[in-house]
Protein backbone atom coordinates (compact mmCIF):
# COMPACT_ATOMS: atom_id res chain seq x y z
CA UNK A 1 0.00 0.00 0.00
CA UNK A 2 2.80 2.40 1.12
CA UNK A 3 4.50 1.53 -1.94
CA UNK A 4 1.11 2.21 -4.21
CA UNK A 5 1.29 5.30 -2.67
CA UNK A 6 4.62 6.72 -3.25
CA UNK A 7 4.06 5.65 -6.89
CA UNK A 8 1.86 8.75 -7.95
CA UNK A 9 2.82 11.83 -6.89
CA UNK A 10 -0.01 12.95 -3.91
CA UNK A 11 -0.34 16.72 -5.25
CA UNK A 12 -2.98 16.12 -8.35
CA UNK A 13 -2.96 12.68 -8.57
CA UNK A 14 -6.61 11.87 -7.99
CA UNK A 15 -6.99 14.06 -11.39
CA UNK A 16 -4.63 12.00 -13.01
CA UNK A 17 -7.39 8.92 -13.15
CA UNK A 18 -6.57 5.59 -12.33
CA UNK A 19 -7.44 5.96 -8.86
CA UNK A 20 -10.17 5.27 -7.02
CA UNK A 21 -10.94 9.17 -5.60
CA UNK A 22 -13.92 7.47 -2.85
CA UNK A 23 -11.62 4.86 -2.38
CA UNK A 24 -14.82 1.72 -2.56
CA UNK A 25 -15.51 -0.39 -4.57
CA UNK A 26 -18.08 0.24 -7.68
CA UNK A 27 -20.80 -2.03 -6.15
CA UNK A 28 -20.90 0.20 -3.09
CA UNK A 29 -20.23 3.47 -4.98
CA UNK A 30 -23.50 2.37 -7.21
CA UNK A 31 -25.79 1.54 -4.04
CA UNK A 32 -25.07 4.52 -2.81
CA UNK A 33 -26.23 6.68 -6.32
CA UNK A 34 -29.41 4.24 -6.25
CA UNK A 35 -30.12 5.25 -2.85
CA UNK A 36 -29.87 8.95 -2.98
CA UNK A 37 -31.97 9.02 -5.85
CA UNK A 38 -34.13 6.61 -4.00
CA UNK A 39 -34.13 9.26 -0.92
CA UNK A 40 -35.33 11.78 -3.47
CA UNK A 41 -38.22 9.94 -4.60
CA UNK A 42 -39.36 9.38 -0.80
CA UNK A 43 -38.72 12.66 -0.29
CA UNK A 44 -41.44 14.02 -3.01
CA UNK A 45 -43.89 11.38 -1.72
CA UNK A 46 -43.59 13.05 2.01
CA UNK A 47 -43.87 16.66 0.29
CA UNK A 48 -46.74 15.52 -1.70
CA UNK A 49 -48.35 13.93 1.71
CA UNK A 50 -47.17 17.36 3.72
CA UNK A 51 -48.99 19.67 0.75
CA UNK A 52 -52.13 17.77 0.46
CA UNK A 53 -52.21 17.80 4.64
CA UNK A 54 -51.47 21.59 4.76
CA UNK A 55 -54.31 22.18 1.76
CA UNK A 56 -57.04 20.65 3.89
CA UNK A 57 -57.55 21.56 7.31
CA UNK A 58 -59.70 19.05 7.54
CA UNK A 59 -57.14 16.61 7.38
CA UNK A 60 -58.44 13.43 9.17
CA UNK A 61 -56.52 11.83 12.72
CA UNK A 62 -57.27 8.41 12.16
CA UNK A 63 -54.36 6.69 14.61
CA UNK A 64 -55.62 6.40 18.23
CA UNK A 65 -52.72 6.22 20.61
CA UNK A 66 -53.92 2.93 21.55
CA UNK A 67 -53.96 0.73 19.71
CA UNK A 68 -52.62 1.72 16.29
CA UNK A 69 -49.74 4.27 17.51
CA UNK A 70 -48.34 1.64 19.98
CA UNK A 71 -48.53 -0.87 17.22
CA UNK A 72 -46.84 1.26 14.97
CA UNK A 73 -44.19 2.13 18.03
CA UNK A 74 -43.40 -1.57 18.20
CA UNK A 75 -42.94 -1.78 14.14
CA UNK A 76 -40.59 0.91 14.40
CA UNK A 77 -38.57 -0.89 17.50
CA UNK A 78 -38.34 -4.19 14.72
CA UNK A 79 -37.38 -2.06 12.33
CA UNK A 80 -34.49 -0.33 14.57
CA UNK A 81 -32.91 -3.70 15.75
CA UNK A 82 -33.15 -5.31 12.64
CA UNK A 83 -30.74 -2.69 11.54
CA UNK A 84 -28.59 -3.42 14.90
CA UNK A 85 -28.79 -7.17 14.04
CA UNK A 86 -27.73 -5.91 9.92
CA UNK A 87 -24.78 -3.93 11.28
CA UNK A 88 -24.07 -7.02 13.29
CA UNK A 89 -24.05 -8.96 9.94
CA UNK A 90 -21.89 -7.13 8.04
CA UNK A 91 -19.35 -7.03 11.44
CA UNK A 92 -19.00 -10.29 11.54
CA UNK A 93 -18.41 -11.15 7.74
CA UNK A 94 -15.59 -8.79 8.07
CA UNK A 95 -14.38 -10.66 10.26
CA UNK A 96 -14.54 -14.08 7.84
CA UNK A 97 -17.26 -15.80 10.40
CA UNK A 98 -19.79 -16.42 7.73
CA UNK A 99 -21.96 -18.84 10.46
CA UNK A 100 -22.82 -15.57 12.52
CA UNK A 101 -23.12 -13.23 9.36
CA UNK A 102 -25.96 -15.62 8.17
CA UNK A 103 -27.60 -15.92 11.59
CA UNK A 104 -27.54 -12.39 12.28
CA UNK A 105 -28.94 -11.60 8.42
CA UNK A 106 -31.73 -13.89 9.55
CA UNK A 107 -32.38 -12.52 13.11
CA UNK A 108 -32.39 -9.19 10.52
CA UNK A 109 -35.16 -10.90 8.24
CA UNK A 110 -36.93 -11.73 11.16
CA UNK A 111 -37.57 -7.47 12.32
CA UNK A 112 -37.87 -6.84 9.14
CA UNK A 113 -40.62 -9.65 8.37
CA UNK A 114 -42.27 -9.10 11.87
CA UNK A 115 -42.62 -5.54 10.73
CA UNK A 116 -44.51 -5.81 7.13
CA UNK A 117 -46.78 -8.17 9.03
CA UNK A 118 -47.42 -5.98 12.07
CA UNK A 119 -47.82 -3.11 9.01
CA UNK A 120 -50.18 -5.37 6.80
CA UNK A 121 -52.42 -5.65 9.82
CA UNK A 122 -52.19 -2.05 10.48
CA UNK A 123 -53.56 -1.50 6.66
CA UNK A 124 -56.19 -4.25 7.10
CA UNK A 125 -57.34 -2.47 9.93
CA UNK A 126 -57.80 1.01 8.33
CA UNK A 127 -59.60 -0.57 5.11
CA UNK A 128 -61.99 -2.70 6.90
CA UNK A 129 -63.29 -1.20 9.94
CA UNK A 130 -62.29 2.56 9.22
CA UNK A 131 -63.29 1.77 5.52
CA UNK A 132 -60.22 3.67 3.89
CA UNK A 133 -59.63 3.37 0.97
CA UNK A 134 -56.93 4.60 -1.64
CA UNK A 135 -59.94 7.05 -3.36
CA UNK A 136 -62.16 7.86 -0.48
CA UNK A 137 -62.73 7.56 3.13
CA UNK A 138 -65.44 8.67 5.84
CA UNK A 139 -63.79 12.15 6.52
CA UNK A 140 -64.28 13.21 2.90
CA UNK A 141 -60.48 13.81 2.12
CA UNK A 142 -59.83 11.93 -0.21
CA UNK A 143 -56.29 12.75 -0.67
CA UNK A 144 -55.60 10.80 2.76
CA UNK A 145 -55.98 7.31 1.54
CA UNK A 146 -53.76 8.32 -1.77
CA UNK A 147 -50.71 9.65 -0.13
CA UNK A 148 -50.76 7.53 2.81
CA UNK A 149 -51.24 4.00 1.06
CA UNK A 150 -48.59 5.41 -2.15
CA UNK A 151 -46.24 6.45 0.76
CA UNK A 152 -46.70 3.57 3.42
CA UNK A 153 -47.04 0.68 0.52
CA UNK A 154 -43.78 2.48 -1.46
CA UNK A 155 -41.91 1.80 1.90
CA UNK A 156 -43.50 -1.72 2.58
CA UNK A 157 -42.51 -3.01 -1.34
CA UNK A 158 -39.18 -1.54 -0.28
CA UNK A 159 -39.13 -3.77 2.73
CA UNK A 160 -40.37 -7.18 0.76
CA UNK A 161 -37.87 -6.62 -2.09
CA UNK A 162 -35.15 -6.21 1.34
CA UNK A 163 -36.19 -9.67 2.59
CA UNK A 164 -35.96 -10.91 -0.96
CA UNK A 165 -31.98 -9.88 -1.07
CA UNK A 166 -31.20 -10.36 2.22
CA UNK A 167 -32.40 -13.74 1.86
CA UNK A 168 -30.69 -14.36 -1.01
CA UNK A 169 -27.37 -12.82 0.04
CA UNK A 170 -27.84 -15.36 3.66
CA UNK A 171 -28.46 -18.16 1.41
CA UNK A 172 -24.80 -17.02 -0.69
CA UNK A 173 -22.97 -16.62 2.35
CA UNK A 174 -24.06 -19.57 3.96
CA UNK A 175 -22.63 -21.54 0.53
CA UNK A 176 -19.32 -20.01 0.95
CA UNK A 177 -20.46 -17.20 -2.35
CA UNK A 178 -20.10 -13.07 -1.85
CA UNK A 179 -18.04 -11.54 -0.09
CA UNK A 180 -17.74 -9.13 2.59
CA UNK A 181 -18.09 -6.22 0.49
CA UNK A 182 -21.78 -7.80 -0.49
CA UNK A 183 -23.26 -8.09 2.70
CA UNK A 184 -22.21 -5.03 3.36
CA UNK A 185 -23.89 -3.63 0.16
CA UNK A 186 -27.07 -4.99 0.98
CA UNK A 187 -26.55 -3.59 4.76
CA UNK A 188 -26.68 -0.35 3.12
CA UNK A 189 -30.04 -1.01 1.39
CA UNK A 190 -31.27 -2.11 4.88
CA UNK A 191 -30.80 0.59 6.43
CA UNK A 192 -31.88 2.74 4.02
CA UNK A 193 -35.10 1.34 4.24
CA UNK A 194 -34.79 2.45 8.15
CA UNK A 195 -33.82 5.23 7.95
CA UNK A 196 -37.14 6.39 5.64
CA UNK A 197 -39.15 5.10 8.26
CA UNK A 198 -37.41 7.64 10.87
CA UNK A 199 -39.28 10.19 8.50
CA UNK A 200 -42.83 8.71 7.60
CA UNK A 201 -43.23 7.43 11.64
CA UNK A 202 -43.51 10.96 12.67
CA UNK A 203 -44.44 12.80 10.20
CA UNK A 204 -47.48 10.51 9.07
CA UNK A 205 -48.32 8.17 12.34
CA UNK A 206 -47.10 10.82 15.52
CA UNK A 207 -49.38 13.77 13.58
CA UNK A 208 -51.81 11.98 12.81
CA UNK A 209 -52.56 10.46 16.96
CA UNK A 210 -55.55 10.56 18.49
CA UNK A 211 -55.11 10.89 22.37
CA UNK A 212 -58.44 9.83 24.39
CA UNK B 1 -4.07 -5.42 -0.93
CA UNK B 2 -7.26 -7.91 0.27
CA UNK B 3 -5.71 -7.72 4.22
CA UNK B 4 -5.15 -3.89 4.17
CA UNK B 5 -8.53 -3.35 2.86
CA UNK B 6 -9.93 -6.01 5.35
CA UNK B 7 -8.05 -3.89 8.00
CA UNK B 8 -9.49 -0.68 6.47
CA UNK B 9 -13.48 -1.92 7.03
CA UNK B 10 -12.34 -2.61 10.85
CA UNK B 11 -11.42 1.41 11.96
CA UNK B 12 -13.69 3.22 13.87
CA UNK B 13 -16.55 0.70 14.44
CA UNK B 14 -17.37 -1.64 17.40
CA UNK B 15 -19.79 -3.14 18.61
CA UNK B 16 -20.34 -1.16 21.71
CA UNK B 17 -20.91 1.86 19.47
CA UNK B 18 -23.33 0.74 17.59
CA UNK B 19 -25.42 -0.59 20.41
CA UNK B 20 -24.88 2.62 21.83
CA UNK B 21 -26.28 4.04 18.38
CA UNK B 22 -29.41 1.90 18.59
CA UNK B 23 -30.32 3.15 22.13
CA UNK B 24 -29.92 6.30 21.16
CA UNK B 25 -32.22 5.87 18.37
CA UNK B 26 -34.71 4.04 20.83
CA UNK B 27 -34.55 6.51 22.97
CA UNK B 28 -35.45 9.47 20.75
CA UNK B 29 -38.10 7.73 19.08
CA UNK B 30 -39.22 7.36 22.93
CA UNK B 31 -39.26 11.15 23.11
CA UNK B 32 -41.34 11.33 19.81
CA UNK B 33 -44.04 8.72 20.79
CA UNK B 34 -44.43 10.80 24.19
CA UNK B 35 -44.32 14.23 22.53
CA UNK B 36 -47.73 12.21 20.74
CA UNK B 37 -49.09 11.55 24.09
CA UNK B 38 -48.99 14.42 25.28
CA UNK B 39 -50.61 16.50 22.55
CA UNK B 40 -48.19 18.94 22.00
CA UNK B 41 -49.12 22.13 19.79
CA UNK B 42 -48.70 21.38 16.34
CA UNK B 43 -45.84 23.51 15.19
CA UNK B 44 -43.66 22.88 18.27
CA UNK B 45 -44.25 19.23 17.57
CA UNK B 46 -43.27 19.24 14.38
CA UNK B 47 -40.60 21.02 14.62
CA UNK B 48 -39.03 18.70 17.37
CA UNK B 49 -40.27 15.50 15.27
CA UNK B 50 -38.31 17.21 12.19
CA UNK B 51 -35.19 17.80 14.31
CA UNK B 52 -34.93 14.19 15.94
CA UNK B 53 -35.97 12.81 12.58
CA UNK B 54 -32.96 14.40 11.09
CA UNK B 55 -30.66 13.73 13.89
CA UNK B 56 -31.90 10.00 13.58
CA UNK B 57 -30.78 9.90 10.16
CA UNK B 58 -27.74 11.35 10.87
CA UNK B 59 -26.92 8.63 12.87
CA UNK B 60 -27.76 5.81 10.93
CA UNK B 61 -26.12 6.95 8.00
CA UNK B 62 -23.00 7.52 10.15
CA UNK B 63 -22.77 4.44 12.08
CA UNK B 64 -24.68 2.06 10.48
CA UNK B 65 -24.24 2.97 6.74
CA UNK B 66 -20.48 3.89 8.09
CA UNK B 67 -20.27 6.62 6.10
CA UNK B 68 -18.43 8.71 8.74
CA UNK B 69 -15.50 6.52 8.39
CA UNK B 70 -15.38 7.24 4.23
CA UNK B 71 -13.34 9.39 2.34
CA UNK B 72 -14.95 13.15 2.85
CA UNK B 73 -15.01 12.98 -1.17
CA UNK B 74 -17.96 10.44 -0.96
CA UNK B 75 -19.92 12.63 1.33
CA UNK B 76 -19.46 15.53 -0.71
CA UNK B 77 -20.20 14.27 -4.11
CA UNK B 78 -23.89 12.31 -2.42
CA UNK B 79 -25.29 14.70 0.21
CA UNK B 80 -24.99 18.65 -0.43
CA UNK B 81 -27.19 18.15 -3.39
CA UNK B 82 -29.86 15.90 -2.09
CA UNK B 83 -30.31 18.12 0.61
CA UNK B 84 -30.47 21.17 -1.90
CA UNK B 85 -32.61 19.01 -3.93
CA UNK B 86 -35.19 18.37 -1.18
CA UNK B 87 -35.01 22.00 0.32
CA UNK B 88 -36.07 23.45 -3.13
CA UNK B 89 -39.46 21.14 -2.80
CA UNK B 90 -40.24 23.43 0.09
CA UNK B 91 -40.49 26.42 -1.95
CA UNK B 92 -43.99 25.36 -2.68
CA UNK B 93 -45.30 24.84 0.53
CA UNK B 94 -46.35 28.59 0.43
CA UNK B 95 -48.83 27.48 -2.27
CA UNK B 96 -50.25 25.06 0.01
CA UNK B 97 -50.87 27.53 2.72
CA UNK B 98 -52.74 29.97 -0.04
CA UNK B 99 -55.27 27.30 -0.97
CA UNK B 100 -57.31 26.53 2.29
CA UNK B 101 -58.33 30.22 2.25
CA UNK B 102 -59.40 30.35 -1.56
CA UNK B 103 -62.02 27.57 -0.18
CA UNK B 104 -66.18 29.31 -0.66
CA UNK B 105 -67.67 29.72 2.63
CA UNK B 106 -69.40 26.37 3.72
Amino acid sequence: MSSHASAVSPAGSVWEGGQSPYATNSKKFGMWLFLISDSLTFSAMLFAYTYSRVTNPDWPKPFDFSPAIIFSTVMTFCLLSSSLTMVLAVHSMNHGDRKATVRWILATMVGGGAFVVLHMSEWLKLINVEHVTALNNPWGVPLFGGTFFALTGLHMTHVICGLIYLAIIATGVGRGKFKAEDVEVSGLYWHFVDLVWMFIFPLVYLMSARVG
Amino acid sequence: MSSHAEEAVHVGANISTFTKVWIALLVMTGIEVLLAYEQVPTMIMLTVLLGLSIIKAALIIAYFMHLKFEKLSLFLTLFPMLIFCIVLMLIFLGDAVRIPNMRPPA
